[in-house]
């Protein structure tokens, strides 16, 4: 696999080595002299010094043959531009792109670029994650294959609290996978009972998560989030 | 015709003002105050006394370019000293907020040559150069 990443921070450098040890054939391009000096020690060949923004720097490190184009510049706009040019100009099967202030993912999304992945939301569902209060947890969304999957604390005295699953009575579309108990998971068959307190992994067609959170909720009232 | 222009750099400030003394309206952004002056000079009185509006504010923010009336205008052009930023806000523009006519500056002749076949409509003062050298230099 050939991977070209455009940025060499810390997002860019720590990724090119992962990918490296990997085994996946690596470009990092950095546009700041110095800082491409410190890289290249390390790196050597898999860095190029220049500006990622620039066709011909992309054609100099072979964008025609990768198989995956990473945008972690610290500036949107810059990644924005880069995924367009790999995606529509160089057809490039895959892209990554780094918002760096979340307000901006608007803009990707516009310009079809994805995943755009922003820091400050991947902490916030950690923190949601982390904080079971909220109720619904999105754990994964795939928007291009409709599916996502979800977490939901079973609440005492929700309708399905003590009973099996196959008595569950879910929308088509849903799906439970697993079952998170005193800090272990299972995958339940139909006839697992699933108490209160329990975590519930759940994987859905979007648009469904409020019916299902009503059933898991104390006495079917809907989620406190 | 109501033309809203992002960044008042030296091609920005002049579009602004030739456009203005041209009867339009005009509205310009920009994150620097001070740019605010460029817009001042030659002018009698201010820029604002002359019917120009101004904003302070990053066009990618959509509330900057709300405020300096995005969803009215005829005409939006891209004129900050960024390449990326020129695209990106053009095809805001463009895509977002359907702008009839978005002109982009880009400074980069292949990324306005590239971008300009996909239907932006690209202004190259590198490109424009280069001909005129060109020419300058080889004329007989």
């Amino acid at each position: 696999m050939y991977v070209i990443i455009a940025g060499g921070g810390k997002v860019g450098w720590n990724l090119a080595r992962e990918l490296i040890a990997k085994g996946a054939e690596v470009s990092l391009i950095e546009s700041d002299h110095r800082r491409y000096r410190v890289v290249e020690e390390e790196l050597e060949h898999a860095v190029q010094y220049g500006d990622a923004t620039e066709l011909w720097v992309l054609e100099r490190a072979g964008i025609q043959r990768a198989d995956l184009v990473i945008a972690v510049t610290g500036d949107d706009e810059d990644n924005m531009l880069i995924c367009q040019v790999a995606k529509e100009k160089y057809e490039v099967a895959r892209i990554v792109a780094r918002v760096n202030n979340p307000r901006n993912l608007q803009h990707f999304k516009l310009l079809g670029i994805q995943p755009a992945v922003s820091a400050t939301d991947l902490i916030l569902r950690l923190i949601e994650h982390e904080v079971p209060e909220y109720g619904l947890v999105q754990l994964l969304a795939l928007e291009e294959e409709r599916l996502e999957i979800i977490e939901l604390e079973v609440a005492a005295g929700s309708p399905v609290a003590g009973r099996r699953v196959a008595d569950v009575p879910l929308p088509d579309g849903s799906l439970i996978i697993s079952v998170l108990r005193g800090g272990t998971g299972f995958v339940p068959k139909g006839d697992s009972i699933i108490n209160a307190g329990d975590q519930v992994l759940l994987i859905l067609d979007p648009g469904l998560e409020e019916s299902i959170t009503r059933q898991f909720a104390s006495n079917g009232a809907g989620a406190s989030a | 015709m109501f033309i809203l222009i992002v960044g008042a750099g030296r091609v920005g400030s002049a579009s602004a003002k030739r456009s203005l003394e041209a009867g339009h309206e005009v509205s310009v952004l920009d994150t620097d105050p001070l740019s605010h002056e460029r817009l001042d000079k030659d002018l009698l009185t201010t820029w604002e006394d002359s019917g120009g509006r101004f904003t302070v504010g990053t066009a990618l923010e959509v509330d900057a370019l709300m405020a300096a009336g995005i969803e009215q205008a005829d005409v939006f052009i891209a004129s900050t000293a960024g390449d990326n930023t020129n695209l990106v806000i053009a095809q805001i523009a463009q895509r977002r907020f359907h702008v009839p006519r978005v002109v982009v500056v880009v400074r980069d002749p292949g990324r306005a040559a590239w971008y300009a076949e996909r239907g932006l409509h690209t202004i190259c003062p590198t490109q424009q150069a280069i001909e005129m050298v060109e020419q300058a230099a080889f004329a007989t």
